[in-house]
Parts: C-alpha cells; sequence; structure tokens
C-alpha cells in the first residue's frame, strides 16, 4: 500500500464508557469500541460490519470526530488529527463527514431543504449568500433533486430523496471521506439501488472514500473494496472483499455469512447453528468474547484473547482455532 | 379446501385504497410468502383477515373463509375465538405487541386461558413447555420477566410461544424478524419452519426480504401499490419472473449486480394515496409501459398456479410479450 494513496489511518482507537451502576456500586465501562486499526485509501470504500451493539455507529462519530477517542491515534494524510489544536481540528473535520441511518430524524424539519444545505457554508465559509445558493443548486443537481425541492421541506420527500438530501449535506464541504452509517437500511430495495448507485457515481466522479457501515452483508459485498467485521468493540476478522467473501476465516464470519439469506440456491451455505445472542457488553466474556456461541470454542478460549494475525496475502483473523488449524479439518464449506 | 381462502379482499381507509381486490388461498402445511415494499398493503390486509381494522378503515370480500367457515358472515364472538386460537399472527414489531406492564409469564397464560382450560399449576407447565419450545434458555426464570427485560431476539420469541399457545392451524408472521440481527433472524426463521413442519401448521411469512422468501417459502405473492402483482411458486417466480414489477426488484438487489457495478434500479416510488396513476399502478415506472398500460388496468392472467397480473407477461427470456 503506497502511503500517498492512503488517506486514513488509525491506529488501536478505543472508546471506553464509563456507565453509572447506581449509588453504591462503581461505574462499569463499557469497552465500546476497544482497539481497532485500519487504513483507508484514496477512492476506496471499507466497509464495517457486525450485529447491533458491537461499536460500528461509535467508531464511526470517532472517526469524524464527533467523540474524542480514549486513546488511539488518527491520521488523515499524514496528520495527526487528535494532537491538533482545536482550530486546525475544526478546519481538517470538515474533509471527513458523517451521513446517518435514519434520513428522518437527521433533517431538521422546520427548515426548507436549501438552508439545511447551506448551514455548514454559513458555519465553515465566507462565501456569499448568492455563491451558497449557487454551491447548493450544484450539488442538489449531483444527487439527482430538482432546483424546485430548494424551498420545500423535509416532510414533503420520500425516504430516498431524504436520504439524497443527507448525502448532499455531506457533500457542502468538499468532503474527501464520507462515514456513511447504515445509509441504506432504512429503504426499500428499489431506493435502496438508486441511492448505492449515486453513492458509486460520486465516489467515481469525486474522489471519495468511504466507510460504510452495515449490518447487511449483500450491500457490504457489492459496494466495499476492504471489509472488517466486528464483534463487541474488536475486530474479529479484516481483508479484501474477495477475502472475506471467497475466503473468510473466523467462526463467527462464517455464521454471519451462512446466517444471510441467498436468493439464488447455488450460493446459499450450510447453515452454522449459534448459540445464544450477543452477550451483555457491561459484563463481556473472558477470553474470545465469542466463546459462549462458537461451536470451535475449546479451553483457551475461555481464557484468552485471540490477537489479530495476519496471513501471507494481508487477511487478518483473530482465531485461536484458525491459528492452531482446527476449522480446515472440520469446515467442509 | 384451501385453509384460508380469500377473495376480492379491499380494505380502504376514506377514499384511499391500501388493499385493491386481492384474492389468494393458503394450504394446510403450506408457507406462502409475501413480499412487497413499504406501503404495498401487506400488513394491512393480513390484519384485516385477523378483524384487526379499526374504523374508519373498511374492509370487503367476495369471500374470506377459513377451513370453510365463512368469516364475515360468523358472529364477532365466534371470529374472535377462532382468531387467536385456529389463526394467530405474530406482528412486526414485538416491543409493541407484548404489554409492557404484564410479566411474559401472566401474558402467555392469558393466551391459553382464553382458549383452553386447566388449573393455574397445569398452565403454568404449559408456559414453561412453550418457552423451552422456542428455545428460551432457564424459561422457569423467565416467566416472572417484563418485556423490557428481555433482548429483541427474546421478546421475539415470546411473541411467537403466545402464537403458538394454541396449536394454530394457521399462523401469519408479518415482519417476524426485521428488527433482528441476522444471526438471530435465523434462528427465529428456523424455529418458524421447524413449527410449521411438526404441526402442518399453513404459514403466512410477510417481509420485505425476498431472498428470506426464496429460501424457505413454497408460493410467493408479490404486492405492489395494494394489488397482487404476480404470484406463484417461489422458486419460478424468483428463476423466471413474469411480471415487470417482479423482474424489477430482484434486479435492483446487490447480488444481482455483478461485481462492483451499477445497480438495475427502477426508477421513482411507490405510489401513494395521491399519485395512484390512471391504468396499470407501475405504468409510470415500468420500462415496457404502452399508451393501453396508461388507460387501462391489466386483468389477472394465468391460472391459481402462476398469475400474473400484466398485459403483457414476461417470456421465460424476461422480455415482454408482443
Ligand atoms: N389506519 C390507517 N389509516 C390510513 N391509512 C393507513 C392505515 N393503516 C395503513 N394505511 C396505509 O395503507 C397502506 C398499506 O399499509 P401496510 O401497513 O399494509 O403496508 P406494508 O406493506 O405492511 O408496509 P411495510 O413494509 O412498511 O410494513 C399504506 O399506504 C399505509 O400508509
Ligand atoms: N454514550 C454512550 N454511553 C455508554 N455506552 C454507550 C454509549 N454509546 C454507545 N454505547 C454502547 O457501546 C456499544 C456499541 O454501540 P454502537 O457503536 O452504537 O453499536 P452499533 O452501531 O454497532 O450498533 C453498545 O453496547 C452501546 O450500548
Ligand atoms: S478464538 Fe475460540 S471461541 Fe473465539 S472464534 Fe476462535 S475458536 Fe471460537
Ligand atoms: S401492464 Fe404495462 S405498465 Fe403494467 S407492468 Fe405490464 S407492461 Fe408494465
Ligand atoms: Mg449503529
Ligand atoms: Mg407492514
Amino acid at each position: 500500500m503506497s502511503s500517498n494513496h492512503l488517506i486514513l489511518d488509525a491506529q488501536e482507537l478505543k472508546q471506553h464508557y464509563h456507565v453509572k451502576q447506581g449509588v453504591f456500586k462503581p461505574d462499569a465501562v463499557v469497552k465500546a469500541v476497544d482497539g481497532i486499526s485500519f487504513q483507508l485509501e484514496k477512492g476506496k470504500t471499507l466497509a464495517i460490519v457486525g450485529e447491533s451493539g458491537c461499536g460500528k455507529s461509535t467508531l464511526g462519530r470517532m472517526l469524524t470526530m464527533i467523540e474524542t477517542p480514549t486513546s488511539g491515534r488518527l491520521e488523515h494524510m499524514g496528520q495527526d488529527l487528535l494532537s491538533l489544536s482545536k482550530s486546525a481540528q475544526a478546519t481538517l473535520r470538515q474533509k471527513i463527514q458523517i451521513i446517518f441511518q435514519n434520513p428522518y430524524g437527521s433533517l431538521n424539519p422546520r427548515k426548507k431543504i436549501g438552508s439545511i444545505l447551506e448551514e455548514p457554508l454559513v458555519i465553515n465559509s465566507q462565501l456569499s449568500k448568492a455563491e451558497r445558493k449557487a454551491k447548493a443548486l450544484s450539488i442538489m443537481a449531483k444527487v439527482g433533486l430538482k432546483t424546485e425541492h430548494y424551498d420545500r421541506y423535509p416532510h414533503m420527500f420520500s425516504g430516498g430523496q431524504r436520504q439524497r438530501i443527507a448525502i448532499a449535506r455531506g457533500l457542502m464541504l468538499d468532503p474527501s471521506i464520507i462515514v456513511a452509517d447504515e445509509p441504506v437500511s432504512a429503504l426499500d430495495v428499489s431506493v435502496q439501488a438508486q441511492v448505492l448507485n449515486l453513492m458509486m457515481d460520486l465516489q467515481t466522479e469525486l474522489g471519495l472514500s468511504y466507510v460504510f457501515i452495515s449490518h447487511d452483508l449483500s450491500v457490504v459485498e457489492h459496494i466495499a473494496d476492504n471489509v472488517m467485521v466486528m464483534y463487541l468493540g474488536k475486530v474479529v476478522e479484516q481483508g479484501s472483499r474477495e477475502d472475506l467473501f471467497n475466503n473468510p476465516k473466523h467462526p463467527y464470519t462464517l455464521a454471519l455469512l451462512s446466517s444471510t439469506p441467498q436468493l439464488s440456491p447455488d450460493k446459499r451455505r450450510q447453515r452454522i447453528k449459534l448459540q445464544g445472542e450477543l452477550p451483555s457488553p457491561l459484563n463481556p466474556p473472558s477470553g474470545c468474547a465469542f466463546h459462549g456461541r462458537c461451536q470451535y470454542a475449546n479451553e483457551r478460549c475461555h481464557q484468552e484473547v485471540p490477537v489479530l494475525r495476519e496471513d501471507q496475502t494481508g487477511h487478518l483473523i483473530a482465531c485461536h482455532a484458525v491459528e492452531e488449524q482446527r476449522i480446515e479439518l472440520s469446515q467442509a464449506v | 379446501m384451501s385453509l384460508l381462502e380469500l377473495n376480492n379482499l379491499s380494505v380502504k381507509f376514506g377514499p384511499f385504497q391500501a388493499v385493491d381486490n386481492i384474492s389468494y388461498q393458503v394450504e394446510e402445511g403450506e408457507v406462502l410468502g409475501i413480499v412487497g415494499e413499504s406501503g404495498s398493503g401487506k400488513s394491512v390486509s393480513s390484519l384485516s383477515i385477523m378483524g384487526l381494522i379499526d374504523y374508519p378503515g373498511k374492509v370487503s370480500a367476495e369471500r374470506l373463509s377459513f377451513n370453510g367457515q365463512d368469516l364475515q358472515a360468523m358472529p364477532e364472538k365466534q371470529r374472535r375465538k377462532l382468531t387467536g386460537s385456529d389463526i394467530a399472527m405474530i406482528f412486526q414489531d414485538p416491543m409493541t405487541s407484548l404489554n409492557p406492564c404484564f410479566t411474559v409469564g401472566y401474558q402467555i397464560i392469558e393466551a391459553l386461558k382464553t382458549h383452553q382450560g386447566g388449573s393455574k399449576k397445569e398452565l403454568k407447565i404449559r408456559a414453561i413447555e412453550l418457552l423451552t419450545q422456542v428455545g428460551i434458555p432457564a424459561p422457569e426464570s423467565r416467566l416472572d420477566n417484563y418485556p423490557h427485560q428481555l433482548s429483541g431476539g427474546m421478546s421475539q420469541r415470546v411473541m411467537i410461544a403466545i402464537a403458538i399457545a394454541c396449536n394454530p392451524r394457521l399462523l401469519i408472521a408479518d415482519e417476524p424478524t426485521t428488527a433482528l440481527d441476522v444471526t438471530i433472524q435465523a434462528q427465529i426463521i428456523d424455529l418458524l419452519i421447524e413449527l410449521q413442519r411438526k404441526q402442518k401448521m399453513g404459514l403466512v411469512l410477510i417481509t420485505h426480504d425476498l431472498a428470506l422468501v426464496a429460501e424457505v417459502a413454497d408460493r410467493v405473492i408479490v404486492m405492489y401499490a395494494g394489488q397482487i402483482v404476480e404470484s406463484g411458486p417461489a422458486a419460478e417466480v424468483f428463476s423466471t419472473p413474469k411480471h415487470p414489477y417482479t423482474q424489477a426488484l430482484l434486479a435492483s438487489l446487490p447480488e444481482s449486480a455483478a461485481g462492483k457495478s451499477r445497480l438495475d434500479a427502477l426508477p421513482g416510488v411507490v405510489p401513494g394515496q395521491y399519485d395512484r396513476p390512471l391504468g396499470c399502478l407501475l405504468s409510470p415506472r415500468c420500462p415496457y409501459a404502452t399508451e393501453q398500460c396508461r388507460q387501462v388496468e391489466p386483468d389477472n392472467q394465468g391460472d391459481l398456479h402462476r398469475q400474473v397480473k400484466c398485459h403483457t407477461p414476461l417470456d421465460t427470456e424476461g422480455r415482454p410479450a408482443a
């Protein structure tokens, strides 16, 4: 990976929340994100997958500096974002924008589309009123909204159109990175397809890099270059799209893939039945956090936290059974 | 005789036709999938079968029968007894359909009581049995839990336990897993199918997840804007769709596109109350629409085995009939 293409470099990011447990008990610590590292290249898409509560949104909020990490490093094109002065941070923050899951909740219902879009410019730029309007109209055209939509309110739009507005707002400050937190999860399939096409077109046209947060593996397989699978605040497997979908290794990734319904009969995998549900992050299991649901768990898994290991192809996996080559033997996929 | 039979069922809210003359059957031991985008009338049509459409909603049907009994003609009391025991429904949102003020045990026992007798102790034993059956660990300890103490997957299991409490012959499950993570969804669906097979239940599975229906349903109904546009054996409908809307839905799925290419997205959105078009409801979005489509509503073509509501159904190559 040549470093001049590297746009975002995250090292060991952690977000630990202190949660009150009542007057007499000490605060508990929720390790929402617990040591995550990745590199994002210009014009590429890194997808983050995992079940609800595994820390995807928390990671997204750290990348966009909505929240400061408990610890870790975050570099944007070689610049350390966390040690910058507040004003330097504010400028760089414009380069990393976030789009949220819920296009209903994230748009102010009392403001017209025009002023929703121009708001970031009012705060962050010296542009005149006319220049701001011109910019809003040009971005609206890019995301497929019409000029007459400029004076309308959010409730007058469909779910897909609202997601376009949210994307347009994210583009107003000419960002280089968009963190998209479940951007199509609330949309019907025909509209989901429209929005995914739009995101891919914008990536080609503007050279955007995406951090694409999703729990939907078929969407991820379509849009991602690289994939990171999270479980309870940690990365369990990370690699190229091909690694993850053609050669998945971690038992949790295997379970996710086999649980995702497939339209085409020949893509269906033998279902791996998981026991039980996601453990509580307030009281995480010892050793490998997945051991209570994993069919390959042994004594070592109860004791020792597996670390991410890289194989020859750069594919990262954190699993004792994979390291001990216990899975290849039993897993005839 | 079919387990459930509807003929030209409609539901109106004032001038708005939420369900528009739909007809279908469900056989004993059959899994019927109903798919369609948001607002296509999947939930409203099921609620109308259960007799749960409130004023000002208006339900009408030429025939609406369960096991040969006319649901519209029977006294209200008898119908309520039937729906809840022989016909049960699992609702879209488990959080709102379990009563937050009562324990899990109380709610299961109430469901059992309305339809069968027994001492308090017998009912409790049966409640524990049901929770075991739906895969809840340490069921005795769960009886005293309130709904907010349960995870989403667990609430959904309790909903299923209540629905199957009286051994229904027909179970209508409205998006039973939409709010859940995929691994939990897989557990719940496997559970529903296992129960369905064991008890030869008819199962109506409502979802917007086409792949899920492709995996588990025997037959499928595709709804668009309140109408059934296509129906038939699931494998056939998904491999060779005859209706342009079914074709478009399948094409818009990410798994239908090779690699990182553009998806075949149908332009526009489902019409609502104020923009229902003349003629075929898909005509403003349909790539094959003709002048006839914009003026004249198409009839259903085909037989009960495979129906399609289009002037020019697609051939096996996916092209409209000449
Ligand atoms: N009580 C009501 N009054 C007026 N309109 C209603 C009412 N209930 C539902 N509708 C309308 O009827 C149509 C069908 O609704 P329905 O809930 O059946 O959709 P659905 O197919 O289940 O959608 P989803 O996939 O979002 O659950 C929608 O346009 C909806 O807004
Ligand atoms: N502000 C907060 N205070 C305490 N716990 C939090 C906070 N934000 C998130 N969490 C917890 O951190 C974990 C990860 O949450 P989140 O990042 O929202 O997950 P995801 O987006 O993957 O569903 C969850 O257990 C969540 O309850
Ligand atoms: S480390 Fe052990 S418990 Fe964790 S995924 Fe691997 S085999 Fe399973
Ligand atoms: S009737 Fe016409 S508009 Fe309607 S689906 Fe068929 S071809 Fe398309
Ligand atoms: Mg989230
Ligand atoms: Mg519904």
